[in-house]
């Protein structure tokens, strides 16, 4: 008895103990963070006036650029590296690199350490920009000329004064930039008598109907992952209201997805559903799976990106084609989800001047562009009047620059409805699609929900 | 759960331990007051403190404010709360990790006990083979298990060509896809996974048993049901304890099994609470909310295991 006493009496010390320790930093988490306030940092925030005469010669004293960059994608800059530095024997490189989603989750503070990398690949700039953590490029876009580029893509990484996303000061550059559309299965096409390219989505319903007659899977792709984020958003660019899907993406102030466009396209997407236009274990397939089958003949048409396109070109040379989705009518302008893969310069870089000069020799050299489009399979960017590169004859990467030009020309970029918060994909977005098209929740709870998650997750 | 093993050995380990710690103390303490004991534990009590304590505290404190991780915190009292017992998804998930306690718990161990008591049976050698065959899952990192099962259970996986091969094709599906199915796969994974840890303890604990109770059982009649139930199932009633405490704490703070094999899919029917916390936390940068759900799921756990060692603590 006595001692079970005194042992009660010294854990209640021990917590006493370990509880003063605690007490110290109690404080609200995240009154002391350095990165709140932007008007204390020392870079430009966004949307002060930038100041101009950024040199745009490379400098000729040696330096070391340091890259950080994401692992997986590191080929095309190896090749780019080495294509420099030939050119220019000054420069030489440093590669540290990371998978994507530690480098989503730690790419803030490895930007606001003392030894910043020069040049960072970084998916979401919005409140990294408002934060003062990225620098604002419009000094150099002025002295290089980037503001005369085409600007679809470009918007998406502009945030204006008031952290709005979709115009302002520029605070990335893609290393190429990504478009979205439909591949097909050549021989199955034909075989079907199906006519390509797809000019209405009346017709592609048409040519997927034929192939259900046939047996065949009109549409390999699998939503275990929340893929079917693309065909939902590939309908919905079709419809009216794009403004404010973009305004929705952009997090602009009273933005919802609550519109009848949502409904429309998730009320059509559950319509395909049920007409047997996705495979019968959607919900269990997920996106290597899916690439797999449809590169191994399984599937008239997969939806997706021109980040495939090297792959397809690689593992079935000519089995392939390409085509932007279709729009309503035949003669609507072309929109489809593209977006730069961003790369951005740290406010606390040292080699400013030189990583900016190296950015623009991607985009505007021709080596460098040609290695572009061969490792990401993507349009480089830069100056419309340019030549744009070539890929091997046949090669279905041809089709997808084809569509990229088409989508520019006709201002059709859109950024991805996932890309909207950090989180809403995988919270609500991709579960609630899996409810959507096995008939467990109507188009109208699917906008309604999608929005509540929206406001919940952004403090609204 | 390694790391769990890792502190129920290690608290297995202390126990011992603890016990001659305090005799001395009594001892010394007679000469050199009290307070000598403690000079002693205060290094590993800071850092226990700093480490462990102070995290607990943080999330707690964190759990009362609605925080994006960088920015500025809000403080929201008790809304947090409100929302882990009545958002339809963190309801589920906290369901969910009670209906997986079937499978971790209740299944691993029914089944360990079959195997211990039939591994006893056998000679050395094959016992020694056969408990290394159920202890084998134990070793496989839990994320490769997820994997290699995720195939099993695809549309053309083993388990569906199994089904139809003895003629059962009309029930093969694409398990991990199946909104009444899904959770039950996932559990049969945990199953697989701690049956050989249960099967392990529970074999140590029963050659502890005298030889001559099973004796005296056989001579008074007893078959080998009665003989289970009278001599082996009181035998190992501390690892049974053990086996309970390790399980469920294994069903409730399930994530990797879960993050690897669905996300919590199809919408949502197998989130568990440590996948969301993730979410929460990491992609949709709600530190409070998922401190909120953090601190539910330790109060959870320690309702039940708490109450756990003292009803099956040994009597003396």
């Amino acid at each position: 008895m006595r001692i079970k006493n005194r042992r009660s009496s010294a854990v209640l010390m021990a917590g006493g103990a370990a509880l003063a320790l605690t007490l110290a930093a109690c404080s609200p988490p995240g009154s002391s963070s350095p990165s709140t306030s932007s008007s204390s940092s020392s870079s430009a925030p966004a949307g002060e006036e930038p100041s101009s005469g950024v040199p745009t010669e490379l400098s000729a004293d040696p330096v070391e650029l340091d890259l950080y960059l994401e692992s997986g994608f590191t080929d095309q800059f190896d090749a780019l590296l080495e294509e420099f530095t030939a050119q220019h024997p000054q420069v030489s490189f440093k590669i540290r690199s990371d998978s994507f989603q530690n480098l989503a989750q730690n790419a803030v503070r490895i930007m606001s350490s003392p030894d910043a990398p020069d040049l960072m690949r970084f998916p979401t700039v919005q409140s990294a920009a408002k934060d003062g953590i990225l620098l604002n490029l419009d000094p150099y876009a002025e002295a290089y000329g980037w503001n005369d580029w085409p600007q679809g893509t470009l918007n998406q990484v502009r945030v204006d004064e008031t952290g709005a996303r979709g115009s302002g000061s520029l605070y990335a550059l893609g290393v190429g930039y990504n478009v979205t559309g439909v591949y097909y299965n050549k021989a199955k096409a034909e075989e079907l008598g199906i006519e390509i390219p797809i000019a209405t989505i009346a017709d592609l319903e048409a040519a997927m109907d034929k192939a259900v007659a046939a047996g065949e899977t009109p549409i390999m792709l699998g939503n275990a992952d929340f893929t079917y984020a693309f065909p939902l958003q590939m309908i919905q660019n079709q419809l009216e209201g794009l403004d404010q899907v973009k305004d929705w993406i952009y997090q602009k102030d009273g933005a919802t997805y609550d519109l009848p466009s949502s409904v429309e396209a998730a009320a059509k997407l559950q319509e395909w559903s049920e007409k047997g236009y996705f495979p019968k274990d959607v919900n269990a397939i997920d996106y290597a799976t899916a690439v797999g089958s449809f590169t191994g003949g399984e599937g008239l048409f997969h939806f997706s990106g021109d980040w495939e396109a090297g792959g397809f070109t690689t593992n079935a040379p000519g089995e392939f084609g390409f085509f932007p989705f279709p729009g309503v009518t035949a003669d609507s302008p072309k929109v489809a989800m593209a977006a730069p893969a961003t790369y951005v310069i740290p406010a606390n870089a040292k080699n400013k001047d030189a990583i900016a000069y190296f950015l623009n020799w991607v985009h505007t050299d021709a080596k460098a562009r040609q290695i572009v489009l061969e490792h990401t399979g993507s349009t480089p960017g830069g100056p419309a009047e340019l030549d744009p590169p070539v890929a091997p004859e046949g090669s279905v990467i041809n089709e997808t620059l084809a569509a990229a030009a088409v989508v520019a020309d006709d201002d059709g970029a859109i950024d991805f409805l996932g890309n909207a918060t950090a989180g809403i994909l995988t919270s609500t977005l991709g579960p609630d699609l899996q409810l959507l098209i096995t008939g467990r929740m109507t188009p109208e709870d699917f906008a309604a929900h999608v929005q509540q998650a929206y406001e919940t997750e952004l403090g609204r | 759960m390694t790391k769990l093993d890792q502190v129920v050995v290690g608290a297995q380990g202390s126990g011992p331990a603890a016990g001659g710690g305090r005799r001395t103390s009594r001892r010394g303490g007679q000469r050199r007051g009290p307070w000598a004991a403690w000079i002693f534990v205060l290094p590993a009590l800071a850092v226990y403190g700093f480490f462990t304590l102070q995290s607990l505290a943080k999330s707690v404190q964190y759990s009362f404010y609605s925080w994006n991780g960088i920015g500025e915190a809000t403080w929201v009292g008790l809304a947090n709360y409100v929302e882990v017992f009545s958002d339809p998804r963190r309801v589920t998930a906290l369901a969910n990790a009670f209906k997986l306690i079937f499978f971790y718990s209740f299944l691993s161990i029914a089944l360990g006990l079959i195997a211990a008591t039939l591994i006893r049976g056998l000679n050395s050698r094959w016992s020694r083979a056969s408990q290394t065959l159920l202890f084998l899952p134990q070793v496989v990192p839990l994320v490769g298990a997820g994997i290699a099962w995720t195939w099993l259970y695809s549309s053309d996986g083993a388990v569906n060509q199994f089904l139809r091969a003895i003629g059962l094709g009309e029930v093969a599906r694409a398990w991990l896809a199946d909104f009444t199915f899904a959770l039950p796969a996932i559990g049969i994974v945990g199953t697989w996974v701690l049956i050989g840890l249960c099967t392990m303890l529970l074999s140590a604990g029963m050659t502890k048993i005298d030889p001559a109770l099973y004796d005296a059982a056989r001579v008074d009649g007893a078959g080998p049901i009665r003989e289970f139930f009278a001599v082996t199932l009181p035998g190992v009633r501390g690892e049974l304890t053990v086996c309970l405490t390790v399980t469920l704490i294994a069903a409730l703070a399930n994530f990797d099994v879960v993050y690897t094999m669905t996300l919590g899919g199809p919408g949502g029917s197998t989130m568990v609470p440590g996948v969301d916390i993730y979410q929460l936390a990491f992609n949709q940068a709600r530190v409070g909310a998922a401190s909120a759900m953090g601190v539910v799921l330790m109060v959870l756990v320690l309702a039940l295991v708490l109450p756990l060692q003292r009803i099956m603590r040994e009597r003396p």
